[in-house]
């Protein structure tokens, strides 16, 4: 068992960070304060998860969003991917497991892993609406989104939903609200198997490496921590049996990095691409200061005339 | 010399002092204008959202999000309208030989040495250039922004794909601008020239230094008396 986070107090608390602790802001520069807080974690135990979706309504519940009444198609999903009010979403899958011939029903907790490294906040081209607290953090501020879709691009992990009705892009904020004020997620505080647990990133793969002994004494020897380097590491884990193979949990990315397209896109491109406009601007400019301006002379007019009166017999 | 026809419909030389020659008729100088506004306003708002130090541009259109919203649809404008320059000019726009010639003395072109340069019909071979290169990225500029049409068209495109297409539509816009930049220097470098896309006629000496094989042309088929679209009254 991990140690519940013990319920809040009634009295108003401080909010624990705010702007002063940003560690990135989308498309400004900033600098992130001398010390950072203690990061944080979310660590999710597929083998202990139930799949009871009461982490799905939790964070329904806590963000006021509501989604639509969907349709069945077979699959236990529901609703069938993450949308711009399904923050989180299981993900069930039927594998087949060839060594030992068990038919293994994972069932992942699909949400924003809150990365390190955002690929997200990178590709994001409106000042502040992305923004990456020292505790680890990823959130979207909706006042400052414009709609782009630029957010979906540069995510490793295809978490971010833009609304069809503000046009704005959405997805977990790791309940930033309730973890300034000492809480834990409302995912965590819901799950009723502890196999979500919330806490500082040390704790939770301090935590994780018991689980992990666990399942590898239950003959789960690939058992491990996912906290891809790719990105940074993220701030969202998971425990899983077969650490080797994520991918088989319905699609979860194996060793993510941020796409070379968009490293190309929002790197290289962005200053050549200044630099070549400014160097055909000031080459006109230095041409024009240098040959003068390419006159008609009063020859050339005397030309134009004798030629258009010569042939007029 | 040349077996096609340099002039265009509405091309006339008008006797005086001096010698005037109508160049480009209205309807193609507003479809002109119209695509010169759209590129312009296409290029701010694309560049809003290109670098972080250039998002104020967005203010010129409301905001961020009236940025995003209008981009596109002045894309369509954009295309459609340059479709209309391209029928109106495709033709006489085709490479021919001597413009190899003229672009192989192009520092001649540039030192302003325009005597030695062959004679040029109605384009020479830097405008043909600007015309075909804006032709090419004007197709690649619409197809992959169809791609990052985030609001209507994203369902229809793997975010792999709108990764490819973001990264050419930055790409190919960056030298839209430069292209874009060749051009309108040209038009002020060479003076007389704006005149051709504003009142829509040049002066004869502006012809005869710059296009004289166009000039020859529509002075040999007026004496012929050879109706060649609309004859403006003298």
């Amino acid at each position: 068992m991990f140690p519940p986070i013990q319920n809040p107090t009634t009295e108003a608390v401080p909010p624990k960070f705010g702007e002063a602790d940003l560690l990135r802001r989308s498309a400004s520069t900033i600098t992130p304060p001398a010390e950072r807080q203690t990061e944080v974690a979310k660590l999710i135990d597929v083998s202990k998860c139930i799949g009871c979706k009461a982490c799905q309504s939790a964070c329904l519940e806590w963000n006021e969003l509501v989604e639509e009444v969907g349709i069945n198609t077979g699959v236990y999903d529901n609703p069938h991917d993450l949308t711009p009010n399904t923050w989180t979403l299981m993900r069930f899958t039927e594998f087949e497991n060839t060594e030992t011939g068990n038919l293994e029903w994972l069932i992942r907790k699909d949400g924003c892993m809150h990365c390190e490294d955002p690929g997200c906040l990178k590709a994001c081209p409106a000042p502040g609406a992305i923004v990456q607290y020292t505790n680890g953090i990823v959130d979207f501020v909706h006042e400052n989104c414009i709609g782009c879709g630029y957010c979906v691009k540069g995510c490793p992990f295809n978490i971010p939903r833009i609304s069809k009705v503000d046009h704005k892009a959405y997805k977990c904020s790791l309940c930033v609200d309730r973890v300034a004020v000492g809480q834990g997620p409302a995912c965590a505080k819901a799950c009723p198997t502890q196999a979500i647990v919330f806490g500082t990133k040390e704790e939770m793969k301090q935590y994780a490496a018991t689980r992990i002994e666990d399942l590898k004494s239950r003959g789960y020897a690939n058992a491990g921590l996912y906290d891809p380097p790719g990105v940074g590491g993220t701030h969202v884990m998971y425990v899983l049996h077969h650490n080797d193979r994520p991918e088989i949990y319905a699609g979860l990315a194996n060793n993510p990095r941020i796409s070379p397209m968009v490293e190309a896109w929002k790197g290289l491109t962005k200053y050549a691409g200044l630099t070549a406009i400014g160097a055909f601007a000031a080459f006109g400019f230095l041409h024009h200061l240098v040959s003068g301006a390419n006159r008609v002379s009063s020859a050339d007019e005397e030309a134009a005339k004798r030629l258009a009166e010569g042939e007029r017999t | 010399m040349t077996t096609h026809s340099e002039v265009a419909k509405g091309d006339s030389v008008h006797r005086g002092n001096p010698v005037t020659v109508d160049r480009y008729s209205a309807a193609a100088r507003v479809n002109h204008w119209i695509t010169a506004i759209s590129l312009v306003l296409l290029a701010l708002s694309g560049l809003a959202l290109f670098h972080p130090s250039l998002y104020f541009l967005t203010g010129l259109f409301g905001g961020g999000a009236l940025a995003r919203i209008i981009h596109p649809f002045i894309g369509v404008v954009l295309l459609l309208s340059f479709l209309g320059l391209f029928f109106r000019f495709w033709k006489l726009n085709l490479w021919e030989r001597t413009d190899n010639v003229w672009l192989g003395r192009l520092k001649d072109v540039l030192t302003k040495n325009d005597e030695k340069l062959p004679e040029v019909g109605k384009y020479n071979a830097g405008q043909k250039m600007v015309f075909w290169s804006m032709s090419l990225i004007i197709v690649i500029l619409a197809a992959s922004g169809v791609v990052i049409w985030q609001q209507f068209f994203s369902e229809y495109f793997t975010v792999d794909q709108q990764r490819v297409a973001v990264l050419i539509h930055a790409i190919v816009a960056i030298v839209a601008i430069c292209v874009w930049i060749v051009h309108v220097y040209a038009a002020i470098w060479v003076r007389g020239t704006i005149g051709a896309m504003t009142r829509g006629r040049v002066t004869g000496g502006w012809a005869w230094r710059h296009h004289r094989r166009w000039l020859r042309e529509l002075v040999s088929d007026k004496s012929k008396g050879k109706p060649k679209g609309v004859t403006p009254a003298e």
